[in-house]
């Protein structure tokens, strides 16, 4: 799986912050579509999720939008239900964002190995914040 | 930010945030903490989340916090709030996601001698017959139908389904069935995941322990629930897997816009609540009755799984290897009860969140054997330290809406338990002071290592201390199983 965790000077990235009972990740990226992806590979390793060698499976879903929050908070949700309910995790990201509605298109496999829970997304401090390099925001998960 | 100077100390045991420390705040907070605890407590934004959790609308009395808190997103754990019923709000963020999380606790008469020589193979047994791990399915596949039973019915399904005893359900807090529980404010994805994970433990700090009963504080209370020093005992600690999960995550969601339409301003969006005689906070509350009552019949069903494993390993080995239920209580919940406030007795909804249920004797609810003791409150420990059976007081009743503390509570973040400990590691160090692990990660189990645990023994003298539990019984870890 491609990471690019702990790299603070890559254009997009994501890494885990300190939290004392549940996971906190920074997330940064250039633009909303790029944020969602990285926050998707950054929940996948928090939670030491491998994809199995085997047939690729493609999940094709909208999203409404109300606001970048929520956006967020209801795209790793849906990864997570997928993870629970199919036993899917995904690695290719296709993520079109008309102002209204995102459009997720997304590839993977079934789970090879799973270490960790995650409960749920929080919405706790969130706030997707502008930056020099684009957007970034912190997540937190209940495990 | 929230220094000690900004905290007033009540005694040794009790410290108070006023309600001038913030504009927003509409009630004071109130610290159950000794200094030691609190210095600790400082490290993290539990204090500053008990704060934001001071400003939720429709609050009476004090939010309270117990010594076992740690920063959790949105409402501390360990932290209480009692809203006005109705009239007041409800909050998905401040019960948790994993609604109805608890702890069951069985006794038995089979003694520490009889059993030793075959731990191991006890460990074996209960991790094969008890699933465990991340997202796994048990061996039961509920027709919606069936789950739909399940929600209103509570424990009585199980016993109706002979997983349970008269005894198991009599010895449940409000007998394993919250009423008014409404499986069509569930959404279909929360039944999804809830028909196949019945009877499963799941992963986290969730654990089934089989320990030794060690020190005894309180004679009669132990003996009328059966604990004797040099005995067995079985605690089983999870709540209600993804269905509990899905349908606060639902309702969270639902709630970021009903604030907006009951023109509702909070600091944190994670601690969004709903008036609770809304359509939202109405739907809310039924839907998590479901949850609560699908919690304690994952516990039942555990129990019977366990059951079947001691009976396999010791049955024929042992004079009795029966376990009693000795009790089964919530440490996430919200429930409509009725409390003494300032003065008036009021119908509250009182939001617990890592904080247990601790009515003392004589309360409405209590089975008849506990009338005389006080409910009792099961307080584990980490997985290397002791646990504690503890009863509710007349104090508790007075000063904290009836709660008292749920655990150790972490002192240490995730990341740097797996920085610093290695699961295979400790394991070793827990077999050595021969306590048998089985653990489906390591990695999992490093997050949980007893180092990142406060001591439990400050936090049970603290609460002690204040008089909102009393001790009754010491336990340590013989066995461990988590997922």
């Amino acid at each position: 799986m491609v990471y690019t965790g702990y790299m603070d000077r890559q254009t997009a990235g994501c890494r885990e912050i300190e939290h004392t009972a549940d996971w906190e990740l920074h997330v940064w990226a250039p633009d909303l579509a790029t944020l969602l992806e990285q926050a998707a590979r950054g929940m996948y390793e928090l939670s030491h999720t491998h994809l199995a060698d085997g047939p690729r499976v493609e999940r094709i879903f909208d999203l409404p939008f109300t606001d970048r929050e929520s956006l967020l908070v209801d795209f790793l949700s849906e990864l997570l239900f997928y993870a629970e309910d199919e036993n899917l995790a995904f690695d290719e990201y296709r993520l079109d964002f008309d102002g209204s509605s995102l459009k997720v298109q997304i590839s993977g496999s079934l789970i090879d190995y799973q270490a960790k829970e995650i409960k749920a997304v929080t919405y706790h401090r969130m706030a997707v914040r502008e930056t020099e390099r684009g957007l970034d925001v912190n997540i937190v998960f209940d495990v | 930010m929230v220094a000690i100077a900004d905290l007033k100390k009540i005694n040794d045991f009790e410290w108070e945030i006023p309600k001038s420390f913030r504009g927003d705040m509409r009630v004071p907070v109130r610290v159950f903490v000794s200094e030691g605890l609190l210095k600790e407590a400082m490290r993290d934004k539990s204090l500053e989340q008990a704060v934001n959790a001071a400003t939720l609308p429709g609050l009476v009395g004090h939010v309270l916090v117990m010594p076992d808190m740690h920063q959790g997103y949105g409402f501390p754990i360990g932290g209480v709030a009692a809203t006005r019923y109705p009239g007041g709000t409800i909050s998905p963020g401040a019960i948790g996601y994993d609604i109805g999380c608890g702890v069951r606790l069985l006794g038995s008469q089979i003694s520490l001698d009889e059993a030793l020589p075959y731990l191991d193979d006890l460990a074996t047994a209960l991790d094969r017959n008890c699933p465990s791990g991340v997202g796994k399915s048990g061996q039961l596949r509920l027709s919606e139908k069936e789950l739909n039973r399940l929600c209103v019915e509570g424990s009585r399904w199980a016993l109706g389904k002979g997983y349970a005893t008269q005894a198991d359900v009599r010895r449940t807090e409000e007998g394993g069935q919250l009423k008014g529980a409404d499986p069509s404010k569930v959404s279909e994805r929360a039944k999804k995941r809830g028909r196949p994970q019945v009877g499963t433990l799941g992963a986290g700090n969730h654990f089934i322990e089989v320990d030794l009963i060690v020190e005894i504080y309180d004679p009669r209370a132990a003996q009328v629930m059966g604990l004797e020093v040099g005995n067995l005992a079985l605690q089983i600690h999870c709540g209600s897997r993804g269905f509990g999960h899905q349908i606060c995550s639902d309702y969270v969601r639902t709630f970021q816009g009903a604030v907006k339409r009951y023109d509702i301003e909070l600091p944190d969006r994670e601690l969004v609540c709903a008036p609770m005689d809304s359509p939202e906070g109405e739907a809310y509350l039924g839907a998590m009755r479901c949850a609560a009552n699908y919690a304690f019949v994952n516990r039942q069903v555990l129990a019977h799984w366990a059951r079947e494993a001691f009976d396999k390993v010791l049955g024929r080995r042992v004079r009795n290897a029966n376990l009693h239920q000795i009790y089964d209580i919530a440490h996430n919940m919200g429930k409509i009860e009725t409390h003494e406030i300032e003065g008036r007795r009021m119908k509250v909804c009182v939001h617990r969140k890592g904080a247990t249920r601790a009515f003392g004797p004589g309360y409405e609810g209590l089975p008849d054997e506990y009338q005389e003791i006080g409910q009792p409150v099961l307080v584990p420990g980490s997985m290397g330290t002791a646990s504690w059976v503890l009863v509710g007081t007349e104090e508790s009743m007075k000063r904290s809406f009836g709660s008292t503390c749920h655990g150790a509570g972490r002192t240490m973040s995730r990341s740097k338990a797996k920085k610093t400990i290695w699961g295979e590691d400790l394991r070793k160090e827990l077999e050595g002071e021969g306590i048998h692990i089985r653990a489906g990660s390591m990695a999992g189990l490093a997050e949980e290592a007893p180092a990142a645990y406060k001591d439990v023994d400050a936090v049970v003298d603290t609460v002690s201390g204040a008089g909102i539990a009393k001790k009754v019984a010491r336990l340590r870890p013989l066995v461990v199983v988590k997922g």
